[in-house]
């Protein structure tokens, strides 16, 4: 730093990486980078930094240490907590009250360094990555119910509240949703809060045929006993540029190691589970199939390994994340064969690939735009040539966003570049 | 006509009427602009009747590249536009200005395509809410929200309100169940946002449009999701005591984990005036009366019920009757879906509010309406959707006495800044409107304003879209009109209204 910001600043220390601890700390550092020109990289614990690109910053704002629940109402199903709070500390607190974050955010832990890490709720509502429950219950979006933060300029704002329905002004919550820190520097957010099933049970289908598998996703989404997660595994690539580890991720009692399987969920009481499975039974046909049931405690397991990706653990190569209607699950899978390794969430509409680093991303995110879906490169191997663009984005949506982005942060000081080169 | 501040006019526009009607002809059919006194007269007020204002011309494109061309010209020629969809609104977000252009989107009434294989279906802003669900019954599938004006309310606006309705507690507001829109910007830019995939990358430009009340875009095409309906459901009415021991049950039903697909609160004012009206067969001897439903499957929905009995029996409930087949459920319904014109019935007016509090603050905020009601000694009768909190209380008042329709206005402004107080929101699902602009200050402060200003601002940069709505022109917390309903006189007496 230099030493006459030193003199000008109060709160500027020895360092340019600061991790303030109020809200009023937060305000006044951005008042000050506002005043400068200083852009900012807006962080929690960095569970979740691989993702977009790099961030040019003169300063880092490290917001881990502004952590805390504010308050928990598990009658009103809300918690507003710090940004900084870990979304594990989040759901440790919740299950004590048998309550959960049912968009299960998505654990990127394992993908960096084979370890669980959920990162913090201000980095779970920045990146807006939801689980396997998506298509039923909606994204991290859809349970933001309020949050206060700063803006570009220093200025505290709020937006939302704590009631469900809530029609004040505009939504920003959904706004700020995705956003990765590029519009406000979140000081306190507010999630909504469900409570949890008392069970679980998954049945495993044996099954690869792309227009069995399609078909069977089309009959959960079609199904009225309310299914709450479906997903394809299908064989691992042969070729050593993969690493094989859908072994390790789903080493379960009752799933059967060898092939490809879909795979879904049912929630509930035990009665409600029993009489959904034995209709779904009928809607499948499940007789025709080779199946499996896992209990309670296999489920579980199976679907964090799901939700945490860990048939990707550590992966060397690129990873992208596409989501397309669903209807196009089976020209997606006749395309990805055997040659990509992957698998589908959401009932078909999300799909994680694994693309090695010689082979050609542009041909994988063509096939994705085709079927009418988008991409994100999530993970990037170390020869990525940064010929592909992260993100998906249109001129005009990338005119409307670069706007909004102007009304927030008018010096373009918070990450700059993080999601796209313009701003 | 109640008095409202609106931003000035602009007389050299008013002045340049016979041109602009002209320039527009050259852009749609000569048949879709409007300008003649007989014409135009419907158009001057939406649901929230209280305020009427003429436009300079409506104009009623029929497709996308109409209405793209129209706002070019406005945005160039610095001309307002004021967008409307069915005009069923409650908080007066389509109220027309002298020197604006009232964009009706009747014409783009049709349903585009239903795709059974996504789940969705794309259609047209004009299409009401209830012709979605018409549209793909046949294949046991319905459009989730369900405002009460579901039969009149365009899919449009509903987007523009972010409208939501009974089943909301379950199954969430419009902004939870769309997937994509095409809208034009106010410059004539077409943008399409979202599609037929969850979510969409970048910012969640869809989420911002939804209930957006008109301010930023006009909406072109909306896809919705579709959702299989339930194996079974099912109603229960439940009559308490005393409003905390009703409030209470709400309370202890949504913390044991149970969500219903709907719950309605009723009190004893609003109880006795419907069952009057419609004979719904409700327990007179209750102050409170619940109705509860449940979907799911015939064992899930027969065991929450047991659990829901237990509940309301420790909350000393003194009735709970559950509905035996799909007649005596409506049957439960017909009430509380007959609560605005049973109102009507009471008092030569009424006024609507429709605020949210915490589910815990129920019987908190009935004794402070109950409190109110004697201090401006004005009958109120209080529907609540209990689940997320949403009250719709109805002030009874006679507006042909100046002073009482004052003290109306007081109350009701009361009861909404009491709502903030105790942690909840001006607007459940009308919107903010001209109603309750200038009481946005009570739930935020000059930052907050300004930050959605900027919004505003950055997409709309002449303030042309919708301007005098949402944002306060006084920036003081006036006491404002809400729906005044005069001797019967309500804009579509015969939309349900709950």
């Amino acid at each position: 730093m230099f030493t006459e910001e030193k003199k000008n600043s109060q709160i500027f220390q020895d360092s340019n990486h600061l991790s303030p601890t109020s809200e009023l700390e937060v305000s006044e550092l951005i008042k000050e980078a506002y005043k400068k020109k200083f852009p900012i990289d807006i962080h929690g614990s960095n569970s979740k930094k691989f993702i977009g690109y790099n961030v040019q910053a003169a300063r880092s704002l490290d917001f881990s240490s502004l952590s805390g629940v504010i308050e928990y109402l598990p009658e009103e199903l809300y918690i507003k907590v710090k940004p900084g709070t870990l979304i594990k500390d989040i759901e440790n607190i919740l299950e004590k009250n048998n309550q959960e974050l049912s968009f299960e955010p998505t654990d990127f832990g394992y993908l960096k360094d084979g370890k669980s890490n959920k990162g913090t709720a201000g980095g779970c509502v920045s990146c807006n990555f939801a689980g396997s429950r998506r298509f039923k219950v909606g994204s991290v979006r859809d349970f933001i119910l309020g949050f206060r933060g700063v803006n570009g300029k220093g200025d505290i704002i709020k937006s939302g509240g704590t009631v469900v329905k809530n029609v004040t002004g505009y939504d920003l919550s959904k706004l700020v949703s995705g956003s990765f820190g590029t519009l406000v520097a979140l000081t306190e957010v507010t999630l909504k809060i469900s409570a949890k099933k008392p069970s679980q049970n998954t049945i495993i289908i044996y099954e690869k045929d792309p227009k069995i598998i399609s078909d069977l996703f089309n009959m959960v989404l079609s199904s009225s006993n309310e299914i709450s997660g479906a997903v394809f595994v299908p064989d691992e690539p042969k070729s050593k540029k993969f690493t094989p580890n859908k072994s390790k991720a789903f080493k379960l009692n009752d799933l059967d190691q060898e092939g490809a399987f879909f795979a879904f969920r049912i929630e509930g009481d035990q009665n409600s589970i029993k009489e959904r499975i034995k209709d779904i039974s009928n809607e499948m046909d499940l007789k025709n199939y080779k199946t499996s049931n896992l209990d309670i405690y296999q489920s579980d397991l199976f679907w964090k390994s799901i939700n945490s990706l860990q048939l990707f653990s550590e992966t060397k190569n690129n990873l992208l994340r596409a989501v397309v209607p669903p209807s196009k699950s089976e020209k997606m899978m006749s395309f990805l064969k055997n040659k990509y390794k992957y698998f589908i969430d959401w009932s078909g509409a999300l799909f994680w690939i694994e693309v090695p680093g010689d082979q050609n991303i542009k041909e994988v995110k063509n096939t994705i735009i085709q079927n009418d879906g988008y991409v994100t490169i999530i993970k990037k191997s170390e020869d990525f040539e940064f010929t592909e663009k992260l993100f998906t984005i249109d001129d005009t949506k990338l005119m409307i966003s670069k706007k909004i982005k102007e009304s927030f942060d008018p010096r373009g000081l918070f990450n700059p570049g993080k999601m796209y080169k313009d701003f | 006509m109640s008095e409202i501040a609106l931003p000035k006019v602009d007389r050299t526009i008013v002045s340049k009427k016979d041109l602009i009607v002209n320039n527009l002809k050259q852009f749609t059919d000569k048949k879709n602009v409007l300008s003649e006194l007989d014409e135009i007269r419907p158009y001057e007020t939406d649901a929230l009747a209280a305020y009427k204002n003429l436009p300079l011309a409506v104009v009623l494109p029929e497709n996308t590249q109409e209405v793209s061309e129209i706002l070019k010209f406005c945005h160039r020629e610095n001309i307002k536009v004021i967008p409307r969809g069915a005009g069923t609104g409650l908080s007066g977000g389509a109220l027309p200005l002298n020197d604006a252009i009232l964009l009706g989107l009747g014409k783009f009434n049709k349903i585009l395509d239903i795709d059974f294989d996504n789940k969705c279906v794309v259609t047209q802003p004009g299409v009401t809410n209830l012709s979605i669900t018409h549209a793909v019954k046949h294949k046991g599938y319905y459009y989730a929200p369900d405002p009460s004006s579901q039969l009149a309310c365009s899919i449009g606006g509903n987007v523009a309100e972010n409208s939501g309705g009974v089943h909301s507690l379950k199954y969430g507001t419009t902004t939870n169940n769309i997937l994509g829109v095409e809208m034009v910007m106010m410059d004539g830019t077409i943008c399409r946002i979202g599609g037929k995939t969850l979510d969409q990358e970048g910012y969640d430009l869809l989420g911002l449009i939804c209930g957006s009340e008109g301010l930023l875009g006009v909406i072109t095409e909306v896809t919705v999701k579709i959702l299989k309906n339930p194996q079974t459901v099912k109603a229960a009415l439940i009559g308490f005591p005393t409003i905390e021991d009703g409030g209470n049950c709400v309370t202890d039903i949504i913390s044991n984990g149970i969500t219903p697909a709907g719950m309605e609160i009723m009190d004893k004012a609003l109880i006795d005036a419907t069952e009057k009206f419609v004979h719904a067969g409700y327990p007179m001897d209750a102050e409170v009366l619940m109705i509860v439903e449940l979907d799911g499957t015939k064992s899930e929905v027969e065991e929450l019920f047991k659990q829901i009995k237990q509940i309301a029996e420790k909350n000393k409930s003194n009735s709970f009757k559950l509905s035996k087949n799909e007649k005596e459920r409506l049957g439960f319904w017909s009430g509380r879906k007959a609560a605005f014109p049973a109102c009507g019935a009471m008092a030569p007016d009424y006024y609507c509010m429709d605020g949210t509090i915490p589910r815990g603050k129920l019987s908190e905020i009935l004794k402070e309406i109950s409190r109110l009601s004697k201090k401006y000694n004005l009958g109120v009768a209080n529907g609540f959707h209990a689940g997320d909190g949403n009250l719709h209380p109805l002030i009874l008042f006679d507006g042909s006495n100046k002073e009482e329709l004052r003290r109306t206005e007081e109350f009701g402004a009361e009861i909404l800044k009491a709502c903030v107080r105790m942690g909840g929101a001006l607007s459940g699902e009308h919107g903010i409107g001209i109603e309750k602009r200038e009481l946005m200050c009570e739930a935020f402060n000059d930052n907050d304003i300004q930050q959605q200003i900027n919004i505003k601002m950055s997409l709309d940069e002449k303030n042309l879209l919708n301007p005098g709505k949402v944002y306060p022109i006084l920036r003081k917390c006036a006491e404002e009109g809400r729906v005044h309903v005069h001797r019967g006189e309500e804009k579509f007496p015969d939309l349900p209204r709950f």
